[in-house]
């Protein structure tokens, strides 16, 4: 075999592997990638019945309801507009009235957000970030203050909880 | 006081690490040998501050010591020893001063090492070592500094987040930190090879045992972590593909690369271009998982509000280092002699596939991970990445990685047969289609991919024990006739031939036991004492709930008495909601019980009232494999480290080379 083949040989082997893993990654990105929508957005927008996507926001207050064989049912608000979720599995040990979360599941023709996924905080002074996003844009957050009950209280009292692998308190069905 | 003086130790290291940056490149410009020496002193001296520095803080935690703000908002009085000592790295501070200390660490090691390395390259690479040194504590006095007083002081803490209360927090940092930073040993070596603009297989012979170390504790790190998530996250993934996984898994793979690339350039004097970059990117990737998980720009569970200028200033150490490595990688790169090409059907060119297919694994888990981070800083458009997009993307590049694997250790070298190294993998074929079909067969209207997969664990584990027996029973007229004969010469084997075996059947064991997860089985229901709950071939009875105090929680316990269908009692689980009053946080407490290698996974869920609980149960067959194969694969490094060649041989060799050295010893400018 000649240098030269050897080295074609080499150069085709590096690209059908690397057109191998452009076209899984861009198969890939086409199928799988889940949006991100606040409840305004939700409403205001829409979102075709079916599309997974991520709701953020906080859990409103008192409309917590659980209900027989682990079904809950809660809304998620950016105090602007509410999205009615309902969730059957564990909760996150800080799912809590008035605090952020992160749910991911799709919504039915109801305009009810079905959730497989509810992820909390890990820490009492950690608002996942797109929530905390979310609420800046409607003016809910004020960074370091003490304003605008659970939002302000998770701002204040920055906190890493370093060196750790854990992945927060997460629940899935 | 102590603190006082740790904080000063933190200082003097800073200078001196700017002594072992600066010193050797000095010295190689006026060519002064003695000058060039200082390096050594100053890097065991950067590392003796330092971990004074690190004792001082421990000090702090261990005594309680809450004039120390560190002190105040991560530790408690009534918070367990143990835990009031790794909870020095249970935050941010202190786990970049635990960071820096394994980066002295490793400079002392390589200042010190026998391994013979040529001076002019150990000198360089010692001072490289020192310049990342130096980033790093500064990064630690101006923006993170754990030495912070108050006064007044206040009787007591905020405590650790009791998700950090662990036993996993105890060893999972430091076994992670030591891999990732390792890589930093290797950076240094390529960066020195780039500026003394030679490289040849002495340095892959320098440069692998410490590639082997952080492989294997990057390895243990990863395994640790992922059972610490399982067990603590109390919903059985061992796996989330998450950023900061991710982040971790990257330098691994590239790792993982550069391991098998530094063999070739050792033994075939090739791809020596490419082990250079793979060094740089390996350690480049460890940055950016540093600045991942330090700065919180991904989204991610793991991510923290944190101060902005920390994320800036590791922003700036991450183009200091990667940009300006890779700038020199293109001016110096193309100076380095070219090794040979080989044989595409060689063990040299199975090994090009492996890293090809590492590579552009590597890669698509580098895509996932930032392309949200891109996207949203272009168009402002938050999406997330999940499992669903990995597991399309990375299974289907580790399915081929994994097939060749077998056949790259039965390749010879230079020129290999496919047809001879097929007949030698017969047997292991044989035995994984066996097994898939008899798996197939016996789960028969299950999932599919999990036989398939059973069958490729199998072929790996079965695949790496012949290449064992058919090198100790050897070939031809010097045939080995007895079993006691290739036992002898088994063990007559090198090391390293025992330490790829290991490694690549402990690959195979990971695979088994992921595949093993197809059968895996959840149930999820209210249950009141007395009534059951089953899930796989167990059956969970809620024996009675009741309440439990520990050290600094209490607790509300559910015990659960576990049988098999047939009404067997197997054993006990307590699964429980623990709550911190310190930090008024609760926790759940999952129980699990293994059986073999198989565990039965309890979860604990909300109390409802009239005295039932939600409880979720998973069966998670031959769960223990995902990371006793682990352990298996760090064992194959670790045996691979202790090889004749790492020690003996290499350094008479190195050091004619580096007697007839002088005259080559200026960078070629």
């Amino acid at each position: 075999m000649t240098r030269k083949s050897r080295r074609l040989i080499l150069i085709a082997a590096c690209g059908a592997v690397l057109a191998l893993a452009l076209g899984l990654i861009l198969s890939a990105m086409s199928g799988s990638i889940v949006f991100f929508r606040s409840p305004t957005e939700v409403t205001a927008q829409g979102v075709a019945p079916g599309t997974r996507f991520r709701l953020g926001g906080l859990v409103k207050e008192g409309s917590l309801q659980r209900g027989p064989d682990q079904n809950i049912d809660f809304a998620v608000t950016d105090t602007n507009a509410t999205v009615q979720v309902q969730y059957r599995g564990l909760l996150p040990d800080l799912f809590r009235e008035g605090q952020g979360i992160v749910a991911e599941g799709r919504l039915e023709p109801g305009g009810i957000f079905r959730a497989d996924t509810v992820l909390a905080k890990h820490d009492e002074s950690y608002m996942p970030r797109e929530v905390a996003d979310a609420l800046k844009a409607q003016g809910r957050w004020q960074e370091g203050g003490s304003k605008g009950a659970s939002a302000g209280k998770a701002a204040e009292g920055v906190k890493t909880a370093d060196g750790e692998p854990t992945l927060g308190r997460r629940s899935e069905r | 006081m102590l603190i006082e003086v740790g904080h000063f130790a933190l200082a003097l290291a800073l200078a001196l690490s700017l002594v072992q940056a600066v010193m050797p490149v000095w010295a190689a410009r006026s060519g002064d040998a003695a000058l060039r020496a200082v390096a050594t002193p100053a890097a065991l001296g950067t590392f003796a501050c330092i971990l004074f520095s690190f004792g001082a803080l421990t000090y702090a935690h261990a005594t309680s010591d809450f004039s120390v703000q560190n002190v105040i908002e991560n530790s408690h009085t009534a918070k367990p020893f143990l835990y009031k000592l790794s909870g020095v790295w249970g935050n941010h501070e202190g786990s970049m001063l635990l960071w820096v200390l394994i980066l002295a660490l490793f400079g002392a090691l390589v200042a010190v090492s026998r391994n013979s390395v040529p001076p002019v390259l150990r000198a360089n690479t010692l001072a490289v070592q020192g310049l990342i040194t130096f980033v790093f504590v500064l990064f630690i006095i101006t923006t993170s500094n754990p030495f912070m007083r108050v006064s007044p002081a206040p009787v007591e803490g905020n405590d650790l987040n009791p998700l950090l209360q662990d036993f996993g927090l105890a060893i999972h940092p430091p076994l992670l930190y030591v891999g990732y930073v390792g890589f930093s040993i290797t950076f240094a070596f390529a960066i020195a090879a780039l500026i003394d603009g030679r490289i040849d297989a002495v340095w892959a012979r320098a440069v692998r045992p410490w590639t082997l170390i952080a492989w294997s504790f990057l390895t243990l790190g990863i395994a640790m972590g992922s059972y610490w998530a399982y067990y603590e996250l109390g919903w059985g993934g061992w796996w989330f593909w998450d950023p900061v996984e991710n982040a971790s898994l990257m330098p691994w793979l590239a790792g993982t690369a550069l391991l098998h690339s530094t063999v070739v350039m050792e033994k075939r004097d090739a791809l020596k271009v490419w082990t250079v970059l793979l060094a740089i990117l390996t350690f480049s990737l460890s940055l950016l998982g540093t600045f991942i998980v330090r700065s919180g720009v991904l989204t991610s569970v793991h991510s923290f509000a944190t101060d902005p200028t920390r994320g800036v200033f590791i922003l700036a150490i991450l183009i200091l280092f990667i940009g300006g490595s890779l700038s020199l990688f293109a001016w110096r790169a193309p100076m380095l002699r070219q090794g040979g090409l080989f044989a595409p059907i060689s063990r040299e060119g199975a090994l090009v596939m492996n890293n090809l297919f590492l590579a552009a694994a590597c890669a698509t888990v580098f895509v996932g991970t930032l392309y949200p981070l891109l996207l949203e800083s272009l168009t402002s458009e938050k999406i997330s990445v999940g499992p669903p997009f990995f597991n399309y993307t990375f299974i289907p590049l580790a399915i081929p990685l994994l097939l060749i694997v077998p056949f790259g250790q039965t390749l010879a070298w230079k020129r290999g047969d496919v047809h001879a190294a097929s007949q030698r993998l017969f047997a292991a074929m044989g035995v994984a289609l066996a097994v898939g079909l008899a798996v197939l067969a016996w789960t028969w209207g299950g999932p599919m991919m999990a036989p398939i997969g059973i069958g490729l664990g199998a072929y790996l584990v079965v695949g790496s024990a012949m290449e064992i027996v058919s090198r100790a029973r050897g070939y031809g007229n010097s045939r080995a006739r007895t079993v006691s004969g290739v036992m002898r010469r088994a063990l007559g084997l090198p090391r390293s031939a025992w330490g790829t075996a290991l490694a690549h059947a402990g690959v195979g064991i990971v695979v088994l036991g992921i595949a093993a997860q197809g059968w895996a089985t959840e149930a999820l229901s209210t249950v009141k004492p007395g009534e059951s709950l089953a899930s796989g071939p167990y059956v969970a009875t809620l024996d009675r709930v009741g309440p439990r105090t520990g050290e600094n929680y209490e607790e509300t316990t559910a015990f659960l008495t576990i049988r098999n269908t047939a009404g067997d009692f197997i054993g006990t689980v307590e699964t429980g909601k623990r709550f911190y009053p310190s930090r008024k946080m609760n926790v759940t407490e999952s129980g699990l019980l293994t059986v073999g290698v198989s565990q039965v996974y309890a979860s604990l869920g909300e109390m409802v009232p009239g005295g039932a609980i939600g409880l979720r149960l998973y069966y998670k067959p031959l769960v223990l494999l995902i990371w006793l194969g682990s352990v298996v694969m760090a064992l194959g490094g670790a045996v691979s480290l202790t090889d004749r060649r790492m020690r003996v041989g290499a350094p008479a060799r190195a050091k004619e080379k580096a007697k007839t050295m002088p005259g080559t010893m200026a960078p070629a400018e």
